[in-house]
């Protein structure tokens, strides 16, 4: 089963923290993948404005690359700055890897008109063109087009991938990292298939099993959302749900447990609002997840969180100290990315809980499906 | 040509072995006790004189040749009218063991003499086919490593399914913000009494399954909701608490109606659901059919007709001009009789036009969803033919039609409800699951209840299922007290608890291997594997060898 860590900390740290913190996990992968999230950038060789999309992904040959940047100059972007990675291709199992790119654009100007919304439906549909495109000679892997937001994915040991790519040189560094370790499963081995999976600012990775996967994958596709495509893994599913119920149905976070994992009928009767959210759960009924699964996501403005599936068979923990906050899939990773912290304020979240770590990072805070649920607020 | 009268054979003329059944009599051990002449349902049974010669072996006598002796046995009779159904009731009435039938290894002549005065042949039950590609399903997607499978005995499991239309989730939070009606969901058992009447069934079958339905719901929890059939139900039953727990069917004849929109005023709840029957899986196209046989005094009187007359319903509803127009009045009209708080769903049968009623459904604020009724379903009374060889199996039918929501994004809209030889063999949780991962939001049972809770006799080899004729030996489907006191409704409410808690029991022995227990695994058709090439291309499941 995939191993997850994830930090968020005020101050901007590199990567190579959290992947060697995922070392003390290491017996829950077979170094069958390594996905890395990072939200909150900041580039030791490039002064990064907020706003700016972030393209990352790989070319896997000449020819990929040059259609890519053909394909980005016909939309009107404008490179700004092309991070150059310290590869040893030695350390990397792939052979057809040209360039790792993790590049910031500056907007088509044509956009300064336009609504969020629009930017960020345009950005999507614009990394969903490239993802297209590399598929059709699988020559191009496009992860993310967005801002302050920047993916890796590899093949390999994750340690060994972070030394492939030099992240240990500090170039990159960000405050929000999420990783996983993959350990492969049913899948077979695609880059598509790595954590953390990301549409439209919602970024989760998850572990375990979602056995419900099929039934969900076809509700999803059936909403003919032009993002609700890959599911090269059965998690893929955790992020578009989150990106359903908070973007599209515009609920507040609070719902995402309250659909992937809802409450029973006679803990619903009881429920002060239990009402309208057993009416959510029969309207969402095809979203319910069934794990066991650990859930972390973060969300645009930072916030990140931790959830379980209701089974509750995943150990689960999240620690720290006010300004940074670790959570991991076993307790081993938290000890290793935070070592020095208050252990008596670590928590695993039970079957009802959603773990929130606000942007201010001050300190976590816990909600329960028993509570009463939000009714008049938005996402 | 004179034909020549002194043999006496007929072109209709049958011996015992040109019959379905054959008796075997043992004369050694009879007892001349008459139990069984007395209990067979088609007096096929009478005993009669026999002569047996008793060969002389005494070599040295003058005297050769043979002695007879004459006996009382048994005869069948071979008229079709009193042949032997092979109900077998009277080995279960025989005290020595002396007698029993036997299906007949040689092709019965009598089926081509079936058809008599002019009528083509009818009967009840089913359509005597073993063939089920049901149960040719298997559960193969085990959870193994990374998802541990579950323990079906101590893990909690959510089984229950969704009856009724479903918003999609954009809709639903906009008409709860605006304080717009909600469409009517009830959360039920997912298998489910299929209709059967209350003039189809007999008092105390009707009454045992409403009082088993009763305890699962009060006092097992397990919510259990059973269909009537056309025809109504007793008045105290509409303004009892039970009658959530039912499915008020409304069929071609309407026949009951008159007593359930008088009674609305005094309902302490309201129903479960309203099926309205367009069709029925074993009868494609004709409408209900109560033989007079059954037409007693109390039945006569809930459907307002006289007694002892043939109740044919139409095959179609009079309003049916066309299924857009038919559906939208007699939904609509059904939803309004309850103040728009009752699900209202079509019953059809199997058929490739499935989709096309499906799809006009959808666009039907007020559907509640859709039940299908396969070939294999059961009836009290059809032409042989209809239930032979009309209607559409209904797997494909549903899985077609379940692509086709999952292709429109509906699928949690509409429920799909599947009928038609779920566990015709007996593996009733297993064909059931099977369909639920095709696809359906839950099944309905019809046959297998009678036999499972009441001990009926009939079977896919032409057992008994004489069901139309008001004969029934166990007293299930008859409206004669002589018959039916035979059955206890309370032994009958206790075999209904029996069986919905083995069914659960196996849900759960379903579900725990695949690592399912949050929700029904609706369309989780990875789980699903079969050994038929063709059926899994067709099915898009997967084929395993
Ligand atoms: S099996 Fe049934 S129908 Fe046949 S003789 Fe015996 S009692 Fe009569
Ligand atoms: S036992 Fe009764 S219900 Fe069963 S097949 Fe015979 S007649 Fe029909």
């Amino acid at each position: 089963m995939c191993r997850l860590a994830m930090k968020t900390a005020a101050e901007p740290f590199s990567p190579y923290t959290v992947l060697q913190a995922m070392e003390a996990m290491q017996e829950g992968y077979d170094g069958s993948g390594l996905g890395l999230l990072l939200r909150g950038m900041n580039f030791a060789d490039f002064n990064y404005q907020a706003g700016e999309p972030i393209l990352s992904g790989i070319a896997h040959s000449e020819a990929a690359l040059h259609r890519l940047n053909q394909m980005l100059q016909d939309r009107g972007f404008t490179l700004k700055y092309d991070h150059e990675f310290q590869v040893r291709p030695e350390l990397i199992e792939a052979k057809d890897r040209h360039k790792y790119f993790l590049r910031v654009y500056k907007q088509p100007l044509s956009w300064k008109e336009w609504s969020r919304e629009q930017v960020e439906n345009e950005l999507m549909l614009t990394r969903l063109a490239l993802r297209e495109d590399g598929l059709r000679d699988n020559d191009l892997t496009v992860f993310s087009f967005w801002p302050d937001v920047a993916i890796i994915k590899e093949v390999g040991w994750p340690l060994q991938v972070g030394d492939a790519l030099g992240l240990a040189d500090n170039r990159i560094t960000s405050r929000i990292c999420m990783a996983q370790g993959r350990q492969n499963t049913n899948y077979g081995i695609n880059l598509y298939a790595c954590h953390p999976f990301f549409i439209q600012g919602v970024g989760t990775m998850t572990n375990g099993e979602n056995t419900a996967f099929v039934p969900i994958k076809e509700y999803l596709t059936g909403l003919h959302r032009p993002g609700y495509v890959g599911y090269q893994s059965d998690s893929e599913v955790f992020a578009h749900i989150l990106h359903y119920v908070t973007r599209e149905l515009k609920l507040p976070l609070e719902a995402y447990k309250h659909v992937i994992t809802p409450l029973k009928t006679e803990e619903l009767e009881k429920h002060p609002q239990g009402r309208f959210l057993r009416g959510l759960r029969d309207a969402c009924r095809r979203m319910i997840i069934d794990g066991p699964n650990c859930v972390m996501g973060s969300m645009p403005d930072e916030t990140c969180l931790l959830l379980m599936d209701t089974k509750k068979m995943r150990p689960a923990t999240i620690g720290g100290r006010p300004g940074e906050w670790a959570m991991a899939s076993e307790m081993c990773g938290v000890d290793a990315m935070i070592p020095h912290r208050d252990k008596s304020l670590d928590f695993q979240p039970m079957r009802e809980n959603t773990v929130i770590v606000p942007a201010h990072r001050k300190e976590f805070v816990i909600w329960s499906q028993f509570d009463p649920y939000p009714l008049h607020r938005a996402a | 040509m004179v034909s020549i009268r002194s043999i006496p054979s007929t072109p209709s003329s049958l011996t015992y072995n040109d019959l379905p059944w054959i008796i075997e009599h043992r004369e050694d051990r009879c007892t001349l006790c008459g139990r069984c002449t007395s209990i067979c349902p088609t007096q096929s049974l009478h005993l009669t004189y026999h002569r047996q010669r008793m060969p002389q072996l005494g070599i040295l006598k003058k005297k050769r040749g043979s002695e007879y002796r004459v006996f009382t046995g048994i005869r069948q009779s071979t008229s079709l009218e009193h042949r032997c159904t092979g109900c077998g009731m009277c080995s279960m009435v025989c005290p020595n063991e002396a007698i029993g039938p036997f299906p007949n290894s040689n092709d019965d002549r009598a089926r081509f003499h079936s058809h008599q005065k002019g009528e083509a042949w009818k009967r009840g039950g089913r359509r005597n086919d073993r063939h089920s590609l049901l149960d040719q399903l298997s559960f193969n997607r085990i959870s193994m490593l990374t998802d541990p499978a579950l323990d079906a005995g101590r893990h909690e499991f959510y089984l229950n399914t969704i009856l009724g239309r479903v918003l999609p989730p954009e809709e639903y939070i906009r008409r709860q913000a605006a304080g717009e009606w909600i469409p009517p969901t009830r959360e039920i058992f997912p298998f489910i009494i299929g209709s059967m009447s209350f003039g189809a069934l007999s008092p105390n079958m009707w009454l045992g399954l409403l009082q088993g339905v009763a305890y699962c719901n009060e006092v097992l929890n397990i919510p259990v909701v059973m269909c009537t059939g056309e025809g109504g139900c007793p008045p105290w039953v509409l303004k009892s608490p039970f009658l959530k727990y039912l499915v008020l069917q409304i069929a071609s004849g309407y026949f009951g109606w008159d007593e359930i929109i008088r009674a609305i005023p005094d309902m302490q709840c309201d129903p479960a659901a309203i099926e309205i029957k367009y069709g029925q899986g074993a009868k494609p196209g004709d409408g209900g059919l109560l033989m007079w046989f059954k037409v007693s005094q109390l039945i006569a009187r809930l459907r307002g007709v006289p007694e002892g007359v043939d109740l044919p319903s139409p095959p179609v509803h009079q309003t049916l001009y066309s299924i857009e127009e038919s559906v939208m009045k007699m939904i609509q009209t059904l939803s309004m009789a309850w103040d728009f708080r009752v699900p209202v769903y079509p019953k059809i049968s199997g058929s490739t036009s499935a989709k096309a009623v499906l799809n006009n459904l959808v666009r039907n604020p007020y559907a509640s969803g859709l039940l299908i009724d396969g070939i294999d379903g059961g009836t009290g009374a059809a032409y042989n033919v209809s239930m032979d060889a009309t209607g559409h199996a209904i797997a494909s039918n549903l899985r077609d039609c379940y692509l086709d929501l999952v292709a429109q994004g509906k699928q949690n809209e509409i429920p799909l409800f599947a009928a038609g030889g779920v566990g015709k063999n007996g593996n009733v949780t297993q064909n059931g699951m099977g369909l639920i991962m095709l696809g359906a939001s839950g099944v309905h049972i019809g046959k297998y209840i009678l036999q499972a809770a009441a001990g009926c006799l009939g079977n896919e080899k032409n057992r008994c299922n004489v069901c139309n004729l008001g004969i029934c030996p166990k007293g299930i489907t008859s409206q004669n007290p002589k018959l039916y006191r035979r059955l206890d409704p309370d032994q009958v409410a206790q075999r209904v608890v029996d069986v919905f808690m083995g069914i659960r029991t196996e849900m759960k022995k379903i579900m725990a291997p695949l690592g399912r227990s949050q929700s029904l695994p609706v369309g989780m058709s990875d789980a699903l594997g079969i050994g038929d090439e063709p059926a899994a291309r067709r099915l898009k499941i997967r084929y395993v060898c």
